[in-house]
């Protein structure tokens, strides 16, 4: 994003007059945080209704008789297998089998699938799908469009009351309940939750109705970030990147077993030289002893002071009560419980290597 | 007679004698957000002017607070061990920082009152 304009998100004048502290994220003014603070925009969520501004983020849609194709190429994903209206989580692969981008696909249609992409990868990620799309009858389009996630254990009943039916939509489900709306149930905070793709005007209409409900407040980026720590969510440019695999990240899971052995997509070949070779270093949670949060960057040693891999994420969990963070120990070390020190500022602070999620996922499976 | 004096880097002193008490402006506790620690520094530490003599740690991220002058430190805000967020609710008062012993008092010349930080935050 180096040398590009800030860009700005289309409601900005709600969050300003919302009174949202604005920071830089991937090339973004992102509200950080509102009057309220980080600390109750968190527990908000946790027990009621946070409404978050994630418009940097961008939907693609593909459509045309090779979009599941051009799935079947750009991800470790069984496009064609996958049910009408259902999300996946999934990557986008380089040759290395290194993560480019972590994304959700939901399938629309018979030819018809959204992507939902990284605000910092979402321009790299469309031009690598087209470059991927030869000889097929596709069409990349990236949809402008705000997007809202609406997170928390009232979400339904505060979007049912605005107006939006939730009905019979379960965890990682679709739907498109207007033209140009896309909403799936889904959320990155570890709780029940929805997120909405529409055109400005009809979010407008949408949000004066969710903040006529007591129950609603804004949540902003830095109440993001805690939450999906907590729930042990990875954030791409920092837990997985371009430079860490799905193997050692342990995000197997999201890889179906066939296309192990015989998938065709980008990074293949080396996903199945990385699955042979088994994982070198895992991701793991990482609970701090004491108070004193420890940051991502900072380097772990085990107790005879050998070097014992990198803090990836580190932040205070307003839920859990205790620093919490996330990070990369050799294979060896990866157990729960296992006692590594992380270096803060020349101090070796004791942390131990723990169970994700921090605080319980809360989804709605239906 | 207690004076207080302000720093361009939003912190307060409030200086009786050859001692002053240290703590960050309502102004920077606002800027930080909610503080979940706050990393003391120990008693007779020897500070010159521009060293970190406290870490505070909101959420999100760890912030150094510098020494506003040279001096020695004399006592820490033990309290904030347990309760951080004391600079948030009372950063001019309960929330202090730190005491230190001024080495050499002209050093406050170069610091502004009340007046002018608020004109210097605008």
């Amino acid at each position: 994003m180096a040398g590009e304009e800030t860009r700005h998100l289309p409601l900005e004048d709600l969050h300003q007059k919302a009174g949202a502290r604005f920071g830089a994220f991937a090339g973004w003014s992102m509200p950080l945080t509102y009057p309220a603070g980080v600390m109750k925009e968190h527990q908000h969520t946790r027990e009621h209704v946070g409404v978050f501004d994630i418009s940097h983020m961008k939907l693609i849609e593909l459509s045309g008789s090779g979009a599941g194709a051009l799935l079947d190429r750009a991800c470790p994903l069984d496009a064609a297998a996958l049910p009408l209206l259902q999300s996946k989580y999934s990557f986008l692969l380089n040759d290395a089998a290194g993560i480019r981008d972590d994304v959700i696909v939901t399938r629309l249609g018979d030819d018809r699938f959204m992507l939902v992409a990284n605000a910092g990868n979402a321009a790299e990620d469309e031009a690598h799908l087209r470059g991927l799309a030869g000889g097929l009858d596709v069409t990349v389009n990236p949809l402008d469009r705000v997007f809202l996630a609406i997170q928390g254990p009232e979400a339904e009943a505060a979007l049912n009351k605005a107006g939006i039916a939730t009905e019979g939509l379960s965890f990682m489900h679709g739907a498109e309940p207007r033209a140009d709306w896309f909403l799936t149930r889904s959320g990155y905070t570890g709780e029940d939750g929805f997120e909405i793709g529409l055109p400005e005007k009809d979010a407008r209409e949408l949000l004066e109705k969710l903040f006529a409900d007591e129950r609603v407040t804004w949540v902003g980026l830095a109440a993001r970030d805690s939450l999906r720590l907590e729930a042990g969510l990875c954030l791409h440019g920092n837990d997985i990147t371009p430079d860490t695999n799905p193997v050692d990240a342990g995000l197997m899971w999201a890889i179906p077993k066939s296309l192990r052995a015989e998938g065709r997509f980008a990074g293949a070949d080396a996903l199945r030289a990385l699955i042979a070779r088994g994982a070198v270093e895992k991701r793991v949670g990482l609970k701090p002893e004491g108070r004193q949060p420890v940051r991502a960057g900072a380097a772990l040693f085990d107790a005879d002071g050998n070097e014992a891999g990198r803090i990836t994420s580190g932040g205070f969990g307003p839920s859990a009560g205790h620093p919490v963070a996330m990070g990369y120990v050799p294979a060896a070390l990866a157990a729960n419980g296992t006692r590594l020190y992380a270096d803060v500022r020349g101090t070796r602070v004791p942390v131990d290597v723990h169970a994700l999620p921090f605080t319980p996922h809360r989804y709605r499976k239906g | 007679m207690a004076t207080t004096y302000y720093t361009e880097d939003h912190e307060w002193l409030r200086v009786e004698g050859d001692v002053a008490t240290v703590g960050i402006t309502d102004y920077a506790q606002e800027q930080l957000g909610d503080l979940v620690f706050v990393e003391l520094p120990e008693t007779g530490k020897s500070l010159s002017k521009g060293d970190t003599a406290v870490v505070v740690e909101s959420v999100k991220a760890a912030s150094d607070v510098y020494a506003p002058v040279d001096g020695e430190v004399t006592e820490a805000n033990e309290t904030l061990s347990s309760d951080p967020a004391l600079v948030n609710s009372a950063a001019t008062g309960d929330g202090w920082l730190w005491k230190m012993k001024l080495s050499d008092k002209s050093q406050l010349d170069g610091l502004m009152d009340e007046a002018a930080y608020n004109a210097h935050i605008g």
